[in-house]
């Protein structure tokens, strides 16, 4: 039909019934498409959960059965190296019958109350150096060449010296605890303070705002997504430094457990004792993240998304 | 031109000129300098003199980086002058002003504080009791047609419904001077013309003075009674044009195709051309 024409008109003449066809066809597709599109989508998202979680679950029947065939077979040692099945009985151990000092309760107990005060005292006390500095220009640089002197301090010798200082009780690990709490949350309100918006702070001045109602309405809100974030790394701090503490000198605790089990070369037991710190210290994880979806829910939820990881 | 506003002054007395009375401001010979972060001088203003009547819709037009949002700084009391003086009512700006409300091109909500609670700041730092703040929001938060949206965090807001929740945040404190740096600027133009529209009604009810910041000559010669020009940097005013186009204006989208309004738009365009050309040639020359 084509041929016969001048080559304009042949594609004026197509070019008019291209358009006028398509419309009528998706008009007809249109409530139909939709639906299909959400069905295949919420299938797509169904089948990509179920190969997430057969893959999560393949992960670690990979690496634990692995550790039980290699150590089953004598490739490798379960005398250095442990044995899944071993430090689950351990762990059953450790729940029925207890410790050589009583029940693992106690144990668990001291270790999450030295974690969980030394998370608090550094937490507050991070705060406010934080919020006073980030604030205060002046108060800021003539401290930071001494925070930053302290910071390069190795933990574990001021560990050392709060054993030599304090002895064995509880106060020594609360204060371990919340050194390495501290500057993590120090540096984070640091950081936020020094985030604001400038427009928000000239915005509230202009209305007449204080000193104290900047704070209150523009400073402290906007660094606390900040402090927020730092908890979760914090949290696993506090811990950390309760048990290092525990291991240089204590009477009770988990780290008095696990330091005793590696001087009986009996690996199964400590590996029992990371796990029982580590159940600890998800669940503690999982709250701060309890806290973060109410305090910060006004947040966009991108934000959220990427400090779900 | 100094005896009416002392005469002014002296009619209002404290307690009434922190209510509402649209205050007058006075300019004169200012001029700001500072340090680049690189150490070099920069003289941002130079000399610049020029007065607002109380009430009056006054707009600033200038090339980029003229010092339109440094003027703003001073007048606010923010900044302070490095020569130079600014009178708000007749009286020296130390510290900051009183009865003054900002309003800038990106957004000053507050990203965790509700809609409402936004609108509110103003009058809570004012002292206002609780109760009292919050039906006065809810009213404002009507006015600007956002009844029904308190709840909302701004982030689920869009671009114009933002707008609107600052300017309720900007007036509900009724101030006696609106300070304006591009509010619109990164408003698509659909959504800027409706929000002109609504900042012209909403300005003809409470009558503050207005000092708006822009480099939409369009939009200048819409919304004000006085456009004034600077020149590039150091910025200083070049020239002043009253515009006589009759209020109410009504819709903004209307009132530029009016034959008045284009003529005072190009006689105006003729001055600020030269300048948008000078400050262009030198970025281009220093790139």
């Amino acid at each position: 039909m084509t041929e016969w024409l001048p080559s304009g008109q042949s594609s004026t003449l197509e070019g008019t019934t291209m358009t006028r066809t398509p419309p009528t066809v998706l008009a007809e597709a249109d409530p139909d498409a939709d639906s299909t599109l959400e069905r295949s989508v919420r299938q797509a998202r169904r089948r990509r959960r179920f190969w997430l979680w057969t893959a999560r679950i393949g992960f670690a029947v990979f690496i634990v059965g692995g550790w039980q065939l290699f150590t089953a077979q004598g490739w490798v040692d379960k005398f250095f190296y442990g044995q899944p099945s071993l430090i689950w009985k351990s762990l059953v151990h450790l729940f029925t019958k207890g410790t050589a000092f009583g029940s693992i309760w106690d144990d668990i107990t001291v270790t999450l109350e030295e974690a969980v005060y030394g998370f608090f005292l550094g937490t507050g006390v991070g705060v406010i150096f934080g919020l006073l500095l980030g604030q205060n220009r002046f108060l800021a640089d003539v401290l930071s060449p001494y925070i930053k002197i302290v910071n390069a301090v190795p933990r574990i010798i001021l560990g050392g010296i709060f054993v030599v200082a304090f002895g064995f009780g509880m106060f020594p690990k609360i204060l371990l605890a919340a050194v390495l709490v501290f500057f993590i949350v120090f540096f984070n309100a640091f950081q936020g303070v020094r985030e604001v918006n400038p427009n928000l702070v000239a915005n509230v001045k202009v209305l007449g705002a204080s000193p104290l109602q900047v704070a209150r309405h523009v400073t402290i809100p906007s660094a606390l997504t900040w402090i927020i974030a730092s908890l979760h790394t914090a949290f696993g701090f506090a811990i950390i430094g309760a048990l290092v503490q525990e291991i240089l000198g204590s009477t009770r605790g988990m780290g008095l457990i696990i330091s005793q089990a590696i001087g009986r070369l009996d690996p199964n037991t400590v590996f029992a004792g990371m796990t029982i710190m580590a159940v600890i210290t998800l669940v503690a994880e999982f709250l701060i993240t309890l806290l973060e979806k109410r305090v910060l829910a006004w947040r966009p939820p991108s934000h959220s998304e990427s400090a779900g990881i | 031109m100094a005896l009416p506003r002392r005469k002014h002054a002296h009619t209002t007395s404290a307690a009434e000129s922190l209510v509402s009375a649209p205050a007058s401001i006075e300019v004169t010979a200012l001029t700001k300098r500072f340090l680049t972060p690189a150490g070099a001088p920069f003289t941002a203003l130079k000399n610049v003199s020029f007065t607002v009547e109380p009430g009056q819709f006054c707009a600033i037009v200038g090339p980029t980086g003229c010092g339109k949002s440094t003027t703003l700084g001073q007048i606010s009391g923010l900044d302070r002058p490095s020569a130079g003086t600014v009178r708000v009512a007749g009286r020296e700006v130390r510290g900051v002003t009183e009865g003054v409300s900002f309003m800038f091109q990106a957004d000053a909500l507050f990203p965790w504080k509700t809609v409402l609670a936004n609108v509110m700041t103003g009058p809570t730092l004012n002292g206002t009791a609780k109760k009292d703040a919050v039906a006065l929001a809810r009213d404002w938060l009507r006015r600007v047609g956002l009844a029904g949206f308190e709840d909302r965090y701004p982030h689920q807001l869009s671009g114009g419904m933002r707008k609107r929740v600052a300017m309720a945040a900007a007036l509900i404190n009724s101030p006696r001077i609106l300070l304006m740096d591009e509010p619109f600027g990164a408003l698509d133009v659909q959504t800027k013309a409706i929000m002109q529209t609504e900042l012209l009604g909403l300005w003809e009810q409470l009558r503050p003075s207005v000092l708006f910041i822009t480099h939409d000559l369009d939009e200048a010669v819409a919304l004000a009674d006085r456009v004034l020009v600077m020149t590039s940097s150091p910025g200083s005013i070049k020239e002043s044009f009253e515009i006589d186009l009759p209020r109410p204006r009504g819709d903004v989208q209307e009132i530029r195709h009016d034959a008045r309004f284009l003529e005072i738009q190009s006689r105006i365009w003729a001055s600020l051309k030269d300048e948008v050309q000078r400050a262009y040639a030198r970025t281009a020359g220093a790139a």
